[in-house]
């Protein structure tokens, strides 16, 4: 807990950013599938975190834009817009468990990690990769929508990145990788990684995240995050 | 044509100003080609009409972002049909600007605005004619010239629409199926108003999240969309329906909840103006399995129910019908989505089925594959004129 804790006050405080992201979607057959996404997210004073991600590839999904405010307790509030009807729908959060645009990555590992929605336990600490790791456990309290029993974290004790999580379902067998690097520094505090990568053992697919063009502090608002802002995103 | 004219001066005007500041912030041209064909398999009902059509359409969009935020928007359309004269039409969707304040933002121009929740019956949308040769579901739209003020705050949006032209709900023509029997005279509508088209339209709506759900509330006060029909003969003796449009006020509401996995759905209506005032509503939920079996497959369930208190008078054949759907979407790379859709009127035995399917092809390229099939209509019912145009129709896009 006082890990998660540090490393939650560590990355605190960065107000807004934005970023471009790479996702690329291989199936088992080594089959590629591009989609490039804008992020931008605000930090929000004692709640969590709000965000818009816009697409705009594929072609045909261009101009879809996804609006999240992550909540420290209680469920997330989320709105899907799709450009070709001009309408906006509001999404169950509690669709956790469910792909991300037919990624890897579900819509819980892709939201704000609020410190607030997992218990913890410290396991050992181990080297990876020639990093000095802790190495911890932490069980989502939302047992019942969670896709899984627990994760299994490994942060280098240098600077509190995460380097690699192991996803176990909910029947507690090893489900999916994620490892993280090329991590860069911004505004000489927060730390963020640019290439992630998400395997999932049972179905042999994974997904590459290729972020870049990080942007701290530029200036945005809680109005760029309603939904207007969410109609014209693009 | 003067109002249309004096919006696009006004649009031109505006741009001149802003495109000559330096600092433009970029520009985007995209959108898609479309070839489409329809199968219909059963002989046509009423003379000149034909079995099956091919079409193209086109909808480039051209998109340029000041470093304000404030942007220009065109986005025009055309479609070549085959069949029905009708169908091959041109249509500005967007042609505007968007001027981004620090507290409000203004459209000037010819926009689209989408009010509502429900999936089948769209009740409470309003401010954009239903462009109905492109699809019988109505989800098509024309573009609507307007001067649209939206002032979000933290209690909520209010939106403030003038709109100084109105515009005709196109019809199949002879050759098109999925027509009533006496063609709808576009060429000579009626309107209540001496104004006619460019009668002044004014809408208002205050909209808003509180908690779990999301709420909009709105009052239109000008030309109805939803047209009358007045049965006129030609001078060649035949019979046709002129459309008919009123002068209405119309009252509407919209709510949207989520309750854990269960989306609940509302939209209500007051509207006078057209004959005796009446209510209508439409609602329901959708529910949603997710990552189905040890799939990522999501399964939705959605119920929905429409009632007009105008009974047969209505001009929908939404008037007390129960709606099923299921929806199933695969989540993998190709977007594979289908949707299975049954609409069963309660007070005769009239059944719509469709069944949508779509997947992506390569980076590009789009498939979808729908069918309806009007089943038992009854004698009585506004869809017994469509009693033989079951249809199956292709699509393949490529966007740009």
């Amino acid at each position: 807990m006082a890990i998660a804790k540090e490393a939650d006050r560590r990355d605190s405080g960065f107000r807004d950013f934005t970023a471009d992201m790479r996702m690329v979607l291989k199936n088992r057959h080594g089959q590629e599938s591009v989609r490039a996404i804008r992020i931008r997210t605000l930090e929000v004073a004692d709640d969590g975190d709000k965000s818009l991600t816009i697409f705009d590839n594929p072609r045909d999904i261009k101009g879809t834009a996804f609006l999240s405010y992550t909540h420290k307790s209680g469920d997330d509030d989320q709105w899907l817009y799709l450009p070709a009807l001009k309408r906006v729908k509001r999404i169950s959060s509690r669709n956790k468990s469910g792909s991300f645009v037919g990624s890897e990555f579900s819509y819980e590992d892709i939201a704000s990690q609020e410190i607030e929605k997992y218990t913890y336990k410290w396991l050992r600490d181990e080297t990876y990769n020639g990093q000095d790791c802790f190495v911890f456990a932490r069980y989502p309290l939302d047992k019942r929508n969670s896709g899984y029993r627990r994760q299994v974290i490994w942060m280098d004790k240098a600077a509190y990145r995460v380097l690699k999580i192991d996803y176990y379902d909910r029947k507690n067998s090893l489900l999916k990788t994620l490892t993280a690097g090329d991590y860069h520094q911004y505004r000489g505090k927060f730390w963020r990684a640019h290439k992630m990568e998400m395997i999932n053992h049972q179905n042999g697919k994974s997904t590459q995240l290729i972020w870049s063009n990080f942007r701290f502090g530029v200036g945005l608002k809680a109005r760029d995050f309603n939904r207007n802002s969410l109609k014209r995103a693009r | 044509m003067k109002p249309w004219f004096a919006v696009v001066v006004w649009i031109g005007a505006l741009l001149a100003g802003q495109f000559c500041t330096p600092g433009a912030h970029g520009h985007e041209l995209s959108g898609y080609i479309e070839g489409e064909m329809r199968f219909f398999p059963n002989a046509p009902l009423f003379d000149g009409q034909q079995n099956n059509n091919a079409s193209l359409a086109l909808q480039p969009e051209y998109y340029h972002e000041l470093k304000s935020g404030s942007s220009f928007t065109f986005v025009p359309f055309v479609r070549l049909d085959s069949a029905d004269s009708r169908r091959t039409h041109a249509d500005i969707r967007e042609l505007n600007f968007l001027y981004l304040a620090e507290r409000w933002e203004l459209t000037v121009g010819i926009d689209k605005v989408f009010w509502g929740v429900t999936e089948f019956h769209h009740l409470v949308d309003i401010i954009n004619q239903t462009d109905l040769v492109e699809a019988l579901d109505a989800e098509q739209k024309l573009g609507q010239p307007m001067v649209h003020l939206s002032v979000p705050a933290d209690w909520g949006t209010l939106d403030f629409f003038i709109l100084p032209w109105f515009r005709e709900m196109t019809f199949p023509g002879p050759g098109g199926r999925l027509r009533p029997g006496p063609l709808v005279d576009t060429d000579h509508p009626v309107y209540e108003s001496p104004a006619e088209q460019s009668h002044l339209d004014f809408a208002l709506r205050y909209s808003g999240t509180i908690g779990n759900t999301d709420f909009g509330i709105y009052h239109f006060s000008g030309t109805g969309r939803e047209p009358g029909f007045l049965p006129a003969v030609t001078p060649a003796g035949g019979l046709v329906l002129r459309p008919f449009y009123q002068i209405i006020q119309q009252t509407g509401l919209d709510l949207q909840t989520v309750a854990g996995q269960w989306l609940w759905k509302l939209e209500a209506l007051h509207r006078s103006g057209q004959g005796p005032a009446f209510f209508a509503a439409t609602g329901g939920f959708e529910y949603t399995f997710v990552a189905v079996g040890d799939t990522a497959m999501d399964v939705g369930l959605l119920a929905e129910y429409a009632y007009d208190e105008r009974g047969n008078r209505a001009g929908t054949f939404y008037q007390n019908d129960a709606m099923f759907g299921l929806r199933l979407t695969a989540n993998d790379a190709a977007s594979s989505e289908v949707l299975i859709g049954a609409i069963l009127d309660l007070e005769n035995r009239t059944k719509l089925i469709s069944i949508q399917g779509s997947r992506r092809i390569g980076d590009r390229v789009k498939l979808t594959i729908d069918a309806g099939f009007f089943v038992d209509p009854d004698p009585q019912d506004i869809l017994f004129d469509l009693r033989r145009d079951d249809f199956l129709r292709l699509q393949l896009a490529v966007f740009f």
